[in-house]
């Protein structure tokens, strides 16, 4: 606790107060009649740097782009009523991707709740599902204990999103302050449970064919070194979820890549052997697992999260671990022994060889793979990627060497079409030094196109990589594979100038289709600072494969 | 709502629950909202503020089904519940009621 002489300040200034103790220095959001209070407060804040979203959604995910690179919590703003429910998207999202949001929402006066007055909605109400904690803020003096427990919940265990709602009268009342709060952050987690790192420590001893599976919950825990640590010490093959991407090198020689439903053959064959499954903050996504009856059917669990109800809840582990996936790790670690696995090994090689992720068109970058990795070619992994939800993020997911955990930002759990270019916005807003590549199709980008003019105001320096199959393709996919090929409502009939629609929104645009040599237009394009949209055609057939059918076994797989 | 019949689902074990919570207005919705998204039915509920009003308690009445310790678990979870004990379909607190429901 700090401060001496009393200050008597309105609701919304010390919000605004409470914002800038807490470190926040970028915030996005859309002002609005309810929340008016404290954009007027905030005006006067030379701390802070409103962005100003075009839709909340985008505000929404300009803060998710914030807190996923650096994982502290970020504010995104919106009003009452339509404000408050554009925003809730990506508060879900936030939700099911475990990324810490503090949402703060303009509320209509106390004593008109419930009356039906403009812009008036539920948002507490509407929030309770999506959100790790939500609060209807009923008194000023109340925020100086609320806004640093929002913080502290959004950043406390499995992060989270939180909601803050506030209604206009409690922005304007005036309070006398004679002490600020600490700045809330993240709590400590009770220790493990030494006797079940042991009992873990001796079955991963003990396997013959163990896995080592790591989920988004190593990136939020910052366990990616310590992960590596284990797998190499214990010769441990390694998948990772789309979350975790990252969190291990691609190219290191134990990885496994990404498994489930586009995973690789060699990754999800290798997971039906193994007796052991090490399960580290992964969360068993039915993307992930497949049928779970199918998964690893022979393998014991041992299951590894900071969130108790995670354990059992989707298959019964022989150990279940609650606790920091970092702090298990590194009790673990020194009870590992070095097993010679050369056969299981030998093994995994094997099926790597034999059965490896197929690229076809690798070498041509007016093929999907291709453009992906000579975009890769043209960064290095200081770049951080961003997607948006479709076919070219799972073509994204496959194929780019992602080798830095939080490089790697997509919607998980939601799967939000629209995530990508706000998302890259804000990533690059916390990480200016960085170039941000969000790759997008032809029907997300249009989801938050109005973000364009943002990512120009800001001159954030994001590259859009918009890959154009001018349909819905993932749909489209499905439709030709499990639906007799009855094409509907997937094929985009009017197709928008991309080129012309970024520029004029102020963003310069280059068409690769018309370069003649398309790898130097690409390393030209990268390398100048400032948004930019790289427009690239893709051929409307192309396929993400392999593919488990949904509800199939995950060695049920297609093609590949 | 579950479709069983009133036999049906006197038939099936019961748990009793009880929650220690902050008291204000938006507890009930967390508790029972994560009951009704899961399409979990609530048999009976009762609350009522304890000691100086700063915290309520909860009795649920819940069906025992395979999801229970999940729901448990979820429950515990809630930044508003402080405590959750389980107990068995005997416990008295539902039982004293019954003759308001006569
Ligand atoms: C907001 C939202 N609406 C609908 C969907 C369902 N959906 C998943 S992928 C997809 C197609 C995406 O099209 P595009 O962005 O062009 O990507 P492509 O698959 O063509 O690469 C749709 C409609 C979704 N994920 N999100
Ligand atoms: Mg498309």
């Amino acid at each position: 606790m700090s401060q001496k002489t009393p200050e008597t300040l309105t609701g919304a200034q010390i919000v605004v107060r409470l914002l800038e103790r807490q470190g926040v220095r970028t915030l996005a959001g859309i002002p609005g009649g309810a929340i008016l209070p404290i954009y007027d407060a905030l005006s006067k804040s030379t701390l802070i740097h409103h962005v100003l979203a075009r839709h909340e959604q985008g505000g929404g995910f300009m803060a998710q782009g914030m807190a996923r690179v650096t994982g502290v919590p970020a504010v995104c703003m919106a009003s009452s009523g339509p404000g408050a429910t554009n925003l809730l998207t990506a508060v879900a999202d936030a939700k099911l991707d475990s990324i810490p949001l503090v949402a703060i929402t303009g509320q209509v006066p106390r004593a008109m709740i419930g009356t039906d007055a403009f812009q008036e909605v539920d948002t507490y109400g509407l929030s309770i599902p999506i959100t790790k904690h939500n609060f209807l803020v009923s008194s000023a003096d109340q925020l100086l204990d609320i806004v640093p427990r929002a913080f502290r919940i959004a950043a406390s265990g499995r992060p989270g999103p939180v909601l803050v709602d506030i209604p206009k009268d409690v922005q304007n009342q005036l309070v006398e302050v004679d002490e600020w709060p600490e700045p809330g952050c993240a709590e400590l987690i009770p220790p493990p449970d030494v006797e079940l790192v042991e009992r873990a420590a001796a079955m991963i001893n003990q396997a013959v064919k163990p896995i080592l599976y790591l989920g988004g919950g190593v990136v939020h825990s910052g366990a990616s070194k310590v992960a590596v640590g284990l797998a190499e010490k214990a010769g441990l093959p390694t998948v990772m979820t789309l979350m975790a991407l990252g969190a291990m090198a691609v190219d290191h020689d134990l990885s496994l890549g990404m498994l489930g439903m586009h995973g690789a053959r060699c990754t999800n064959l290798a997971l039906d052997e193994c007796d052991l499954l090490i399960a580290v903050g992964a969360r068993f996504d039915d993307r992930a697992t497949g049928k779970v009856a199918g998964f690893c059917p022979q393998a014991k669990i041992i299951h590894i999260d900071i969130d108790p109800s995670e354990l059992d809840k989707i298959k019964t582990a022989h150990v279940g671990i609650a606790g920091d996936v970092q702090t298990v790790l590194e009790m673990l670690l020194p009870k590992i022994e070095s097993p010679l696995r050369e056969a299981w090994l030998a093994r995994v090689a094997s099926l790597k060889a034999a059965q490896p992720l197929r690229m076809p068109g690798v070498d041509d970058p007016r093929t999907p793979y291709g453009l992906i990795r000579a975009v890769a070619d043209c960064l290095d992994d200081e770049a951080t990627i961003t997607t948006d939800v479709g076919q070219h993020q799972m073509w994204v997911a496959q194929a780019y060497p992602l080798r830095r955990p939080r490089q790697w930002l997509t919607s998980g759990g939601l799967g939000t079409m629209g995530f990508g270019m706000p998302a890259a916005i804000g990533a690059a807003l916390a990480e200016p030094e960085r170039t941000v590549v969000c790759f997008t199709g032809d029907g997300s980008i249009l989801m938050n196109v109005q973000e364009l003019v943002t990512a120009a105001e800001e001159n954030v320096n994001v590259k859009i990589v918009l890959m154009n199959n001018s349909s819905l393709g993932l749909v489209f996919q499905q439709q030709t594979m499990f639906y007799g090929e009855r094409i509907y409502a997937s094929k985009f009939k009017g197709m928008p100038d991309f080129v012309r629609v970024a520029e004029g929104f102020g963003v310069p645009a280059i068409d690769l289709d018309a370069e003649i040599d398309p790898r130097a237009a690409l390393a030209a394009a990268l390398s100048t600072r400032g948004p930019m949209l790289i427009h690239v055609s893709i051929a409307m057939h192309e396929q993400v494969l392999p593919m488990v059918p949904p509800g199939a076994a995950n060695k049920e797989m297609i093609g590949g | 709502m579950n479709s069983l019949t009133r036999t049906e689902n006197q038939a099936l074990a019961r748990t009793v629950l009880e929650l220690d919570v902050n008291n204000h207005p938006g507890v009930m919705s967390h508790v029972v909202g994560l009951f009704s998204r899961r399409a979990y039915n609530v048999e009976g509920i009762l609350v009522m503020p304890v000691g100086s009003g700063e915290t309520s308690r909860i009795w649920l009445l819940v069906n025992e089904d395979e999801r229970l310790d999940q729901m448990v678990k979820q429950v515990e979870k809630l930044e508003d519940v402080l405590a959750v004990r389980r107990h068995g379909a005997e416990h008295e607190v539902f039982v004293r009621l019954e003759e308001f429901f006569l």
